[in-house]
């Protein structure tokens, strides 16, 4: 009992909304909804769902980067594409027998964190930040994209894996769980649906434990002012580098739990568009919160969805607008605002308010 | 080949590259080295000047004429933008940038609802002339010779002209050139429209050379970012030796390995840059002059 009330404590903080007995009672009341939900719906319609569930890992990576460390990452997609390729590579040849497949998902994870290791040794160790941060990144993200839509002839492949260029590659085999009397093939149906749910409440915990701890202090920190934080002798390049490593490879798990869905990547999901699609969920939240960020994340997917079935073509021009008019109107993200909304006729008047 | 042939086309090739790079680059570095702001819709906005410039060639126009309609309506839709959302935003420059962001989205997919997926282009007008058995483009000497206009008559508009000294005033201490009557505001919307027009003229000069699609501005927008970080905040000391020194990277790696490696190439470039010179070049020189 006290190693749990101890774990508890460590999830609450001042880094994260929400705390004491109702804010977990409402935790627990949501994620038994969610685990209900395949009960009152019908396996193809879960499986729609779960798509929804792979993007919230690359928002949540994001929000640890942009909303807790203040660096504006424009490149979460070209991790995530890394990794849904390197998943494909590594699942094309050497098949889903013996659970191989979370293998190749710790491996294709591990690639994309090492090449932001990579990347953001330059950028970080170089003092880039601000507005250069993100056009470097976006333009990583970018050539990605055009490296692999040129991938097309039959020189490019990997093993057995062709890549296909613009195409992109398909034919991968999902996430199999290896299950004395037969495996367990993850298809985009109510067993996988309880596999990501899982995922996504351990890492929502894990990131609340990561941000409430010294880390996560010394980054909220940095984000409101990095020189103050030097100086208080915190090598603020490490915690960045570190940021930005597990926010790469939560947009990694991201890119490869798509391509098992839908056994199939493309260069295109890593383009201009899909770029600024993690942002716009993000930003619209509330990108200085776990909580809103994941909130924020699933309405926008949920608008973007409804759109796309109604008029698909204007969908993209609402999530500009969107990202657009947050940024104009409710910086902070639309749940905070609504939030200071609510509480205004509430709140005390503190002395020097207008 | 003699070296007399092969020095040419290494010339040619580098004032190619050397073209694109200051073309595309400018009306970002003149935005951002002003004001401090990245614009993400660049790319929209060369888009806009590359429609128009088309259209109104289509319409009739001469084609000069129509580049320079489109760079002015470039232009003026830069200054709508600065106004209605830009302006805003000036304490908050991340948040500029995811601002621009959301515009570019609306741009490109507003231009494939309205206009559609492809747009007839244009030929690319002079033809060519060969020197040693190979074909070069004339239009393209045509393109190099624009960029150095651009760069002098940037140098000359902030430099010789009342707007240049009063936007210089602008950057350098805001609140002492509103005190001594320098109308801030306008200046930073004109320096807006200015980098969106420079951006349009672009669009505009390479029109002919390219298909219009919707998307055709992120063919520019990883040049010009990429020389924009290296040049650093000053488009003269900046993005001018920027573009001349990824120009050659960008043209030896492509007659090498192909188009795609010259990105690459400038890609790699950037990142090591950075990690040595993190304000760029035009940090580099001004220090050592300062």
């Amino acid at each position: 009992m006290n190693a749990l009330t101890r774990f508890f404590r460590r999830l609450e903080g001042p880094q994260t909304l929400g705390r004491g007995p109702l804010f977990w009672l409402g935790f627990v009341v949501a994620v038994a909804c969610a685990m209900a939900y395949p009960l009152v719906s019908d396996g193809y319609t879960v499986g729609n769902t779960v798509y929804f569930f792979t993007w919230i890992f690359m928002a949540l990576g994001l929000c640890l980067i942009w909303g807790y460390g203040g660096s504006l990452s424009f490149g979460q997609t070209a991790f995530f594409g890394i990794a849904g390729y390197s998943y494909g590579i590594l699942t094309i040849n050497f098949g889903a027998a013996y659970g191989f497949t979370f293998i190749a998902l710790v491996f294709a994870v591990m690639l994309a964190a090492l090449f932001a290791a990579l990347i953001g040794y330059f950028l970080f160790f170089g003092r880039i930040s601000g507005v250069f941060l993100g056009i470097v990144t976006l333009s990583v993200t970018l050539v990605l994209e055009r490296f692999m839509a040129q991938t097309a002839g039959p020189e490019w492949k990997i093993g057995s894996a062709r890549l296909n260029g613009f195409n992109g590659m398909s034919n991968m085999p999902p996430l199999t769980l290896p299950w004395p009397g037969g495996d367990i093939v993850l298809f985009p149906d109510v067993e996988l649906y309880y596999v990501v749910l899982a995922m996504l409440v351990v890492i929502y915990l894990a990131l609340r434990i990561l941000v409430n701890s010294r880390f996560g202090n010394v980054l909220v920190a940095i984000r409101e002012n990095p020189e103050r934080a030097e100086m208080l002798g915190y090598d603020i390049r490490k915690y960045q580098l570190g940021t930005f490593v597990i926010g790469a490879a939560l947009a990694g798990l991201s890119g490869v739990l798509y391509t098992s869905w839908g056994q199939y990547i493309t260069p295109s999901s890593m383009g201009m568009t899909a770029a600024a699609l993690p942002i716009v969920w993000v930003a619209v939240g509330g990108r200085s919160d776990l909580t809103t960020t994941l909130i924020g994340t699933v309405t926008v997917l949920a608008v973007f969805q409804a759109l796309t079935i109604h008029g698909s073509q204007y969908a993209l021009v609402v999530m500009g607008a969107m990202l657009v008019l947050t940024v104009l109107l409710a910086p902070s993200g639309l749940i905070f605002a609504l939030a200071r909304l609510v509480a205004r006729p509430f709140a005390k008047r503190q002395p020097g308010d207008v | 080949m003699d070296v007399g042939t092969l020095a040419f086309s290494a010339l040619y090739q580098f004032g190619d590259a050397f073209a694109f790079l200051v073309l595309s680059a400018c009306g970002l570095a003149v935005i951002f080295g002003m004001m401090g702001v990245i614009n993400l819709a660049h790319g929209e906005f060369i888009m806009c000047g590359a429609y128009v410039t088309v259209s109104a060639a289509h319409a009739g126009v001469p084609l000069p004429l129509a580049i320079l309609l489109g760079a002015v309506v470039s232009g003026l839709v830069g200054a709508v933008v600065e106004i209605v959302v830009i302006r805003h935003l000036y304490d908050r420059p991340l948040d500029t940038i995811v601002a621009t962001w959301g515009l570019s989205l609306i741009g490109t997919q507003g231009t494939l609802i309205l206009l559609g997926s492809t747009m007839a282009g244009v030929g690319t007008p002079f033809g060519s002339f060969s020197v040693g058995g190979y074909s070069y483009s004339v239009y393209r000497l045509v393109l190099f010779v624009m960029a150095v206009v651009v760069l002098g008559g940037l140098y000359a508009l902030f430099n010789w002209t009342r707007f240049g000294v009063m936007a210089r005033a602008t950057i350098q201490v805001p609140h002492m050139a509103a005190a001594l009557g320098v109308d801030t505001r306008l200046v930073y919307s004109l320096t807006f429209a200015l980098g969106a027009g420079l951006a349009g003229l672009a669009g505009g000069l390479y029109a002919p050379t390219m298909t219009l699609v919707p998307t055709m501005g992120t063919t520019f927008i990883m040049e010009a970012f990429v020389t924009v970080v290296v040049g650093g905040a000053d488009v003269f000391l900046g993005t001018a030796p920027a573009a001349a020194l990824l120009a050659v990277v960008k043209a030896t790696m492509t007659s090498w390995y192909g188009q795609l490696f010259g990105q690459i190439g400038l890609l790699v470039a950037v990142i090591i840059v950075i990690r040595v010179l993190p304000r760029g070049i035009s940090g580099l020189l001004l220090r050592e002059r300062a």
